[in-house]
C-alpha cells in the first residue's frame, strides 16, 4: 500500500488521477477561470496535500471532481476514480461512487451534520441509504468509526445532537461518517483550519490513522504546518496552476520553485529568531479573470528572467520533482 | 521607566446563561475571571488561548463594549468606568482596535479615504478638507496603501489591503493602544506576514503599544515583548516572551506549543513527546480547584484542592500551577 511514497509520481495504477483540468465560472463580468490545466494522481494509500493561497484554485480543482461547482461552473478536462470518469454529464455513475468510495469533509462540519437527528441515526443513513449493510451492521459500523476518530464514549455520543458537541468533536464526526463506507479515497478540504491548534493536532493524526489504514487522502490546505504533518506529496497551485509537486519532505527541505519558497518562508516559526523579519510575498496574485503572459508569478518573483515575462514556464519532471519554472530550469542545466 | 498606559486589576466580566431550571438563579458564565494585566507605554503584549478562553471578551471589555462584574480598568493611571463619558472619551480615542474580518469591519458603501475620514472627523471634529485629505493620504501611506487607492470601496480591494485600511482607520488619530483581535488570523500566509512586518514597523516608529490577540503563537512570538496564555477566563502564565517560549512552565502552554504544527521534518521527527500533548476536555470543572486539571497529565491532590494562584517562579515569570512550583519533572521538558 505504502510503496508509492515519496517519489513524485504514482505510476500506471493511481486511484485518482486528474487529466487537464480546467474549471471556468460565468459571471456578469465575463468568464473567470479558476483553475488552468491541471493534472494530478493519488496512489491508494497516499496523501497528496494540494495547497496555495486564497484564488489559487485548490478548493474548485475538487469541487469539478465532485461535480459540485456553483451555478455557473464548467469544468473540462478529465477525472477518473479506479479508472471511471467523474466529468462530464453521467450524475448516476458519478453518484454511484461518491459517499460511498470517495467521501469528502469539509471546513464547517456543522454544515455537514443535520442539526436535529442524533448522530447515530446520521451516521447509520450513510450505509442504509445506500443499502450498503442492515441497520445492525450500520449500528456496529458506527460505533467503529466513531472510535476510529478517538472519540471519547463512542456509545453515549450515538444519542447525542450535534449542539450537544465541541466543534473539534462535530468536525471528528464528520470524518467518522465519511469513513461508515470504507472509502478508498477522502477528499478533505481544509478540514482543521476552524479548529483550535490542539485539536487540530488530533483531527490531523486521525486522517494519517486512516492513511495508515490505506485510505487514499487529498488534503486541500493553505497550512504548511498541516501539510507536514500528514503529506507525502505535496502540489503547490498558483493562479490556477501547480508550479510544483515533491515528495513533502524534499519541498519543505529545498523548494524548488520561488513561489513555493516565498510561501514557506512567510510562515512565522517557533524555531526563527524573532528578531527577524517575515519574508512575505510583495504585491498580490494575478486576478482570476486574465491569463497573464508569461508566467503568473513573473510579476512577484525574485528570481525572475527576461523569458519568464514572455513565455509561460511547463510544469517539467526534475528526478522526484515536477516544476514549473523557467530560473529551476536553466540552475538544473537546461538552458532556456 | 515608560509610562503604564492600562492596568487591569482583578477584571472579571461574566455572562448570563439561557436558565436551565425555572427555580433559582440564573445561570453564569464567567468569561473573564480576575485577571490583572499591565501594558506599558511602547510594549507589545500577545494574549493567546484557545476559542471560549475569554480572549475577545478581555478586548471588548477594556474598550467598555461590555458591562464589567467586578475589578477595575485603569487608563493612563485614572480609572474607566461605563457611564463615565468623559473618561471613557479620552480612553477611545487612545485605543483603537482591529478586527480579524478585514472586509466586514469597513463599510461597504464607503470609500476607504471616506472610513478613515471618517474616523478623523469622529475623534477630533471636523477638519477642512484639505487637512483632512492631507491627514487621510499620509495614513495611508503609512500602511502600505497608494494614497491614489483612497476612492476604492472595500470589494474592489484585497482582504491583505483592507486589512491595512483597517489598521489606517485605527491610527488615524494617533492612538497610544492597539488592540489586534486576531487581526491576520483570515489573512493568507504571504499577506499576514506583510501585516505582521507592518505592525512591527508601527510600533518602532511610533511607539504604538500593541495588545495582539491571537491564537497563532508564531505570530505572537515574532511581534510581543511579553505573553499572557489564558485558560477559561484565566491568565495562567505570563512571561517575556522570550521566557515563555524558551521555557514554557504551564503544562496548558507547554500542550499549546506541543500542538503547533512544525513545518520542518527535521525538527518534527524530534518533537514534542506524546504526553504533552493536550488532551481535548471531557468533563467541566466544578468550583474548586486548577480549571486545567481534566486535561494536565501531571495533577494531582493539591490541583484538585485548590486553584492555584498565579506566583512569580523567578525573573517576572508568572504561572498559576501548583505542579511548575514544584519543579518540573525531567520527562517533560520540551
Amino acid at each position: 500500500m505504502r510503496s508509492t511514497r515519496g517519489s513524485a509520481e504514482v505510476g500506471p495504477d493511481a486511484l485518482f488521477e486528474v487529466r487537464d483540468l480546467s474549471v471556468r465560472f460565468a459571471t456578469p463580468r465575463g468568464d473567470v477561470t479558476a483553475v488552468r490545466g491541471v493534472s494530478l494522481e493519488i496512489g491508494r494509500g497516499e496523501c497528496l496535500a494540494v495547497v496555495g493561497e486564497s484564488g489559487s484554485g485548490k478548493s474548485q480543482l475538487f469541487l469539478a471532481c465532485l461535480g459540485l461547482l456553483a451555478a455557473g461552473g464548467a469544468a473540462e478536462g478529465s477525472a477518473t476514480f479506479d479508472g471511471r470518469q467523474l466529468l462530464g454529464p453521467d450524475d448516476a455513475k458519478r453518484r454511484s461512487l461518491l459517499g460511498t468510495r470517495v467521501a469528502m469533509v469539509f471546513q464547517d462540519p456543522m454544515n455537514a451534520l443535520t442539526p436535529h437527528l442524533a448522530i447515530g441515526r446520521q451516521l447509520a443513513e450513510v450505509a442504509l441509504d445506500r443499502g450498503l449493510m442492515d441497520a445492525e451492521a450500520a449500528r456496529a459500523r458506527s460505533l467503529d468509526v466513531l472510535q476510529a476518530v478517538r472519540l471519547p464514549d463512542a456509545g453515549s455520543r450515538l444519542r447525542q445532537y450535534p449542539h450537544e458537541l465541541s466543534g473539534g468533536q462535530r468536525q471528528r464526526v464528520a470524518i467518522a461518517m465519511a469513513l461508515m463506507t470504507r472509502p478508498e479515497l477522502l477528499i478533505a478540504d481544509e478540514p482543521t483550519t476552524a479548529l483550535d491548534v490542539t485539536v487540530q493536532a488530533q483531527v490531523i493524526e486521525v486522517l494519517a490513522e486512516a492513511r495508515d489504514r490505506g485510505l487514499a487522502v487529498a488534503l486541500v490546505t493553505h497550512d504548511m504546518g498541516v501539510v507536514a504533518g500528514i503529506a507525502d506529496r505535496v502540489a503547490v497551485m498558483y493562479a490556477g496552476r501547480i508550479v510544483e509537486v515533491a515528495p513533502a519532505r524534499d519541498l519543505f527541505a529545498a523548494p524548488a520553485h520561488p513561489y513555493t519558497a516565498a510561501l514557506l518562508a512567510s510562515v512565522p516559526r517557533l524555531d526563527a529568531s524573532p528578531a527577524e523579519r517575515l519574508a512575505g510575498i510583495e504585491g498580490q496574485p494575478p486576478s482570476p479573470g486574465v491569463e497573464p503572459e508569461g508566467c503568473a508569478f513573473a510579476p512577484r518573483c525574485p528570481a525572475v528572467l527576461e523569458a519568464c515575462r514572455r513565455h509561460r514556464p511547463l510544469l517539467e519532471r526534475f528526478d522526484d520533482r515536477s516544476v514549473a519554472c523557467h530560473a529551476h530550469r536553466r540552475s538544473q542545466g537546461h538552458g532556456s | 521607566m515608560s509610562e503604564r498606559l492600562l492596568s487591569l486589576r482583578e477584571l472579571t466580566v461574566g455572562y448570563p446563561m439561557p436558565r436551565t431550571r425555572l427555580a433559582g438563579p440564573r445561570p453564569w458564565f464567567t468569561a473573564v475571571d480576575a485577571v490583572d494585566l499591565e501594558i506599558d507605554a511602547g510594549r507589545a503584549v500577545g494574549l493567546v488561548g484557545e476559542s471560549g478562553c475569554g480572549k475577545s471578551t478581555l478586548a471588548r471589555a477594556i474598550l467598555a463594549l461590555v458591562e464589567v462584574q467586578s475589578g477595575s480598568i485603569d487608563w493612563r493611571g485614572q480609572p474607566v468606568r461605563r457611564g463615565d463619558e468623559a473618561a471613557l472619551r479620552r480612553m477611545r480615542r487612545e485605543i483603537q482596535v482591529v478586527f480579524q474580518d478585514p472586509v466586514g469591519s469597513l463599510d461597504p458603501r464607503m470609500s476607504i479615504g471616506e472610513s478613515v475620514a471618517e474616523a478623523l472627523e469622529a475623534l477630533e471634529g471636523r477638519q477642512d478638507g484639505a487637512t483632512a485629505r492631507g491627514r487621510v493620504a499620509s495614513v495611508l501611506t503609512e500602511v502600505g496603501l497608494d494614497p491614489t487607492l483612497a476612492g476604492r470601496y472595500p470589494h474592489q480591494l484585497s482582504g491583505g489591503q483592507c486589512q491595512r485600511a483597517a489598521i489606517a482607520r485605527a491610527l488615524v488619530g494617533r492612538p497610544k493602544l492597539l488592540i489586534c483581535d486576531e487581526a491576520v488570523s483570515a489573512l493568507d500566509v504571504s499577506v499576514q506576514a506583510q501585516i505582521v512586518n507592518l505592525l512591527a514597523d508601527l510600533r518602532r516608529r511610533h511607539g504604538l503599544a500593541l495588545l495582539f490577540i491571537s491564537h497563532n503563537l508564531a505570530v505572537v512570538r515574532h511581534l510581543c515583548d511579553e505573553v499572557a496564555v489564558l485558560y477559561r477566563g484565566r491568565i495562567v502564565e505570563r512571561a517575556s516572551s522570550a521566557s515563555i517560549f524558551a521555557a514554557p512552565r504551564h503544562p496548558y502552554t507547554r500542550a499549546l506549543l506541543a500542538a503547533v504544527p512544525e513545518p520542518d521534518p527535521a525538527i518534527r521527527a524530534r518533537s514534542a513527546a506524546p504526553e504533552l500533548r493536550a488532551a481535548v476536555a471531557t468533563e467541566s470543572v466544578a468550583g474548586v480547584g486548577c480549571a486545567y486539571r481534566p486535561r494536565c497529565p501531571l495533577a494531582d491532590a493539591d490541583c484538585r484542592a485548590e486553584a492555584p494562584r498565579l506566583e512569580d517562579g523567578g525573573s517576572g515569570h508568572l504561572t498559576a500551577c501548583h505542579r511548575a512550583r514544584a519543579g518540573t519533572p525531567a520527562g517533560l521538558t520540551r
